[in-house]
């Protein structure tokens, strides 16, 4: 780790002066990401600014039909709240099956949608759920916000402040895990709401989350695991590495999705 | 059997200190006035090099010194070496390329050092390391193991076709003639997996010099530091014996990776004196994984032929062995000498003939770990009688039984001589336990599930108890395998042993003390065990191939021999009688037919303050040592059964049910001895479903981290169900055969057989991870589908 200047706002507005005034400042929220790549020198921002002491970015609330999480807001707090296993028990379940007891204690919702890993978990329940992510601009559709691997919507000095989950119907999430990291090999997210299905996929595809519209058609006309039998997903586009080639990753994306449905509708 | 004597399991008395963080590694030694090193490793697989610049890198802040390869040169210290000869078919030598601490002129692999910064902090050192600039001429990679020795690309001018040797052993032209006899042939092509040792603990060396006795201290995380200090004294030159200590504290975990002298305590302990200051180096998880010796890298082709009636007649394997860019320390005693005489496994085979090339690539060198060839013949064979089985329609527990070994000792085709073991009992019991019978119903009620079920055997053997020195010496070592012990009785009554053996996890605080308590009869806290340290310790040849208990507890009870019997004549002064009438039982000197008695500590007493008698006619004091050289290996034998399930969905294989039935001859402590074999049985299912190193075409490590290097977790297990046979060993004094290895070598091939079994067919690699399991299974239901 190079040597750097630690900041500790207590409010967005003062987040957000310092990551406009300060040279080569980043953004500290759980650290999960931040903090092994600066170990290893991989990442060297002169300022970090950690949001930790920031208040009004924390917290999980019901507010109509949907849910809103605040950005600093903990995986573990997002698995173990009773607002969130009652309104989206999909969204729960996800959170709590993120890494391990550590990750989840440490990293935050804001901080894993904001860094848009390829294979992390949020992104997909944010695309499938029709999530907004608020920020303290504007408000951006998941649909608009992620735009590639590590790539989002944020602008210069923005910051995301919290993420509404419209209620969806039905929604739930499969994950097969890398064997190595746990983070997903390949992940499906299905959400149900009213007549519109939506199934994202994390994990797999080379431009990070994406959505598959195929599956969606499919699931519209009847949400069942049995409309997807035969609908296969397109190994083009997608990663190859030591642990899946794209072929493999294409097949999970399949049979995910069926046990994603499935889990939607208890079975 | 006391509640501390042999065969009680006993909590172990060194886990107070490690659970409760007040254990004492090298990391948490720190000399006053200490300084750092980083070492700047290459980036490349293969490159010359052709200038380091360290003008700028010198001047910055902390920086004590930047040394290189021509600064080791110019103090005339040596390269490390590989300390176990090989002679090739031929008879000619092996092919040794030089190998400094320092890169001389090139770099062979990926993390190879370069040089040493030292400084005043460890930031500061990195810091100046990203300051050097060097120079590199790229060369390419040879990475391959199975074309090494076809490369262009010639790694050391010593090696011009990158090969170390061409070995054999056995009979070539009896097991020729077996084939020809044959009724049937199988074949496999085998790969046996490279694995990265990962023990808990990395690496750490901290090196001083005291200026004033013009004496080095090496503290490291070493099995073996007497073997350490012979290595850096006599062959590195470091300094004479006298002038050099080596102490390897508590070492967490070392799976035979620690056995090695490396690079980096040989350049700490020698940069202690250039910068007149201690030096301390801490490997980082990402160094652990480039310059650790890696295990395994075996490609085999194998055959074994079988008559009308399915006995073995013969068996026939040719190995290409990768020992990576360097030999290692005992990297060419892996894939001879510790592989093929292996490769008659528990059977009757008549003949065996084995040929193994050893290849050099620009990777980590590769050496002992877990099981140490072992597990690459076990595997050989057992995957080759579980496909014979299979091939001939004939039972695979069945066709095991009719050709096990049944009388001993029993000489093989390939050097070994079993002296002892009852494989057909370890057989039974494991198929009762394993409820082998009732394996059919639970398949169909697999498949009722869309799952593919699959029962797998490994009935392995090892040598260990490593070993007779004159015998190894006839095979190559450099050295002599006898271990050492010293039992020294206090004044009170309370006893120090001092074990040239090393607990880096085994346990050797408990299980040794245990010994002690049942021979002398003193209680577990009267017993301390010393070990680790060239000063404390006189002599010893540390800890690996499960030769503590054979070796080191032998010589341990050697020792006490002598003890008691000097305690004898001191309690036939102290009982006024004579010797000959003097009997010791529970911790008591009696004389025969009387109720005299005299306790061992008031023995001891008497010894030391000789009042009793008169010193010209008895030695004071009741300290007694011992070497002890083994008469011939020990073989452990065991069977295991793995019985898995396959999600053909998504290639996932779950391991439903592990049994394990192990011969280790005297257990002396079953608790611990069943924590070896569940750990053993971890790094086997690693190695077979999920460990991989894995360096690409350019000989880049793929899997530098624990984001691709995928270690055994607690729910990649079963419940594991262990059972034991016993027949005691009869080449040592104790019956002991070792545990250490058995659950790594056993459980691949298990794990393989289960899996082929399930998706029936044979097509299936290690690590068998997920995707290559999806592949196996899709055509199974192809084929399936085709019938």
């Amino acid at each position: 780790m190079y040597a750097f200047t630690y900041h500790r706002p207590e409010t967005v507005r003062q987040a957000a002066g310092l990551l406009s005034r300060k040279d080569d400042a980043k953004l500290l929220a759980g650290g999960q990401t931040l903090l092994p790549t600066m170990k290893q020198r991989l990442a060297s921002p002169g300022n970090v600014v950690d949001l930790g002491k920031v208040a009004e970015m924390k917290g999980i609330e019901r507010k109509g039909r949907a849910v809103v999480i605040g950005a600093m807001t903990t995986h573990a707090e997002v698995a173990g709240s009773p607002v969130v296993q009652e309104a989206i028990p999909g969204l729960a379940a996800l959170a709590g099956n993120i890494g391990d007891p550590h990750v989840r204690n440490r990293g935050t919702i804001g901080g894993s949608v904001a860094n848009n890993d390829p294979a992390a978990d949020y992104p997909a329940a944010c695309l499938a759920m029709g999530a907004t992510i608020i920020t303290n601009k504007r408000k951006i559709a998941a649909d608009d916000f992620f735009q590639g691997m590590f790539d989002t919507a944020l602008e210069e000095g923005e910051i995301i402040t919290k993420i509404s989950f419209p209620m969806p119907g039905k929604a739930a999430y499969m994950k097969f895990p890398n064997p190595a990291s746990r983070y997903a090999l390949v992940g499906v997210c299905v959400a149900k709401r009213g007549s519109e299905v939506r199934v994202a996929v994390t994990g797999a595809g080379a431009s990070g989350v994406f959505r598959w519209a195929e599956a969606e058609a499919a699931l519209a006309k009847r949400f069942s695991s049995k409309s997807l039998e035969g609908v296969k997903a397109k190994a083009a586009g997608l990663n190859a590495d030591i642990h899946a080639d794209a072929e493999y990753r294409a097949h999970l994306i399949g049979v995910m999705a069926r046990r994603a449905v499935d889990a939607a509708v208890g079975k | 059997m006391s509640a501390t004597g042999i065969g009680a399991s006993v909590r172990r008395k060194e886990d107070h200190r490690f659970i409760t963080g007040a254990g004492r590694y090298t990391d948490d030694i720190n000399r006053p006035n200490q300084a750092y090193a980083y070492f700047l490793r290459s980036p490349h697989a293969h490159a010359t090099i052709k200038t380091i610049d360290t003008s700028k890198a010198s001047r910055m802040p902390g920086v004590l010194a930047i040394l290189t390869g021509d600064d080791l040169a110019a103090d005339k210290v040596g390269g490390l070496i590989c300390g176990w000869m090989i002679h090739s078919k031929d008879g000619s030598p092996m092919k040794a390329g030089a190998h400094p601490a320092l890169a001389q002129g090139k770099v062979r692999y990926v993390g190879d050092h370069v040089a040493v910064i030292v400084a005043d902090t460890l930031a500061q050192a990195r810091d100046a390391a990203e300051a050097v600039a060097v120079d590199y001429g790229v060369l390419p990679a040879v990475v391959d193991t199975a074309t090494a020795s076809k490369s262009k690309t010639v790694i050391h001018d010593a090696a011009p076709d990158n090969t170390v040797f061409n070995w054999h052993l056995g009979n070539k032209a009896e097991t020729e003639a077996a084939f020809k006899a044959a009724k049937h042939v199988v074949k496999l092509d085998i790969v046996n997996n490279r694995l990265a040792p990962n023990p808990m603990e990395p690496r750490a060396a901290v090196g001083f010099y005291d200026k004033g006795e013009d004496h080095y201290t090496l503290y490291t995380t070493s099995q073996n530091p007497h073997v350490a200090r012979l290595v850096l004294s006599a062959f590195i030159g470091i300094a004479p014996e006298n002038k050099l200590r080596v102490i390897a504290p508590d070492v967490g975990g070392g799976f035979g990776s620690k056995i090695f002298i490396y690079a980096e305590e040989t350049v700490c302990v020698w940069a202690s004196k250039k910068v007149g200051r201690p030096v301390k180096w801490n490997s980082d998880r990402t160094e652990a994984f480039l310059s650790d010796a890696h295990g395994r890298d075996h490609v085999t082709h194998a055959e074994l032929a079988i008559d009308a009636n399915g006995k073995m007649l013969g068996l026939r394997a040719h190995t290409i062995a990768n020992l990576g860019a360097y030999l290692s320390t005992f990297a060419s005693s892996v894939p001879t000498y510790l592989y093929a005489p292996l490769l008659s496994g528990q059977y009757n085979i008549p003949a065996v003939y084995a040929e193994v090339d050893a290849v050099y690539t620009t990777t980590a060198p590769v050496d002992a770990y877990r099981g140490a060839g072992r597990p690459e013949a076990t595997f050989v064979v057992e995957r080759l009688v579980e496909v014979a089985a299979r091939q001939i329609g004939m039972d695979p527990a069945k066709f095991r039984q009719m050709n096990f070994v049944t009388k001993f000792p029993h000489q093989t085709p390939v050097i070994m001589m079993y002296d002892a073991g009852n494989y057909n009992a370890s057989m039974k019991k494991a198929l009762e336990i394993a409820d082998y019978k009732g394996f059919g119903k639970r398949r169909r009620e697999s498949e009722r599930r869309g799952k593919l079920r699959g029962i797998g055997f490994s009935a392995y053997i090892e040598a260990c108890g490593i070993a007779p020195s004159a015998a190894v010496g006839s095979l190559g070592a450099g050295v002599g395998l006898w271990e050492s012990a010293e039992v020294r009785v206090n004044p009170i009554g309370t006893v120090e042993i001092l074990t040239g053996s090393h607990s880096h996890g085994q346990g050797h605080e408990t299980t040794f003390a245990q010994l002690v308590c049942e021979r002398l009869g003193v209680s577990m806290d009267a017993v301390t065990i010393v070990h680790g340290d060239t000063d404390k310790v006189q002599m010893g040849m540390g800890t690996y191939g499960s030769r503590s208990g054979a070796v080191g507890m032998s010589a341990i009870s050697k020792a006490l021999d002598k003890v008691i019997a000097k305690g004898k004549k001191v309690a036939a002064y102290v009982l006024e009688a004579s010797e000959k009438d003097i009997d010791f039982k529970d911790g008591k000197f009696s004389v025969k037919g009387t109720d005299k008695t005299l306790d061992f500590g008031a023995c001891a007493l008497q010894a030391y303050i000789a009042h009793k008698f008169n010193g010209q006619d008895l030695e004071p004091g009741l300290k007694e040592g011992a070497f002890y050289d083994p008469t011939n290996f020990t073989f452990p034998a065991g069977v295991h059964i793995a019985e898995v399930e396959v999600d053909p969905d998504t290639g996932v294989t779950e391991i439903l049910n592990w049994t394990a039935v192990d011969d280790f001859g005297v257990v002396i402590n079953p608790m611990i001895v069943e924590g070896q074999v569940h750990g053993g049985i971890a790094q086997g299912v690693g190695q077979a479903l999920l460990e991989g190193v894995v360096y690409d075409k350019e000989g880049q490590l793929v899997t530098a981290s624990y984001m691709d290097y995928c270690m055994p977790r607690a729910d990649n297990l079963p419940s594991f169900k262990v059972g034991m046979t016993v027949t005691a060993c009869p080449s040592n004094p104790l019956g002991i055969k070792g545990c250490g290895e058995a659950g790594a070598i056993a459980a691949p091939p298990a794990v393989i057989n289960a899996i082929t079994d399930a998706v029936g067919h044979e097509d299936v690699a290690m690590p068998a991870t997920p995707k290559v399991v999806w592949r196996a299974a899709q055509k199974a239901l192809k084929k399936m589908a085709a019938e």
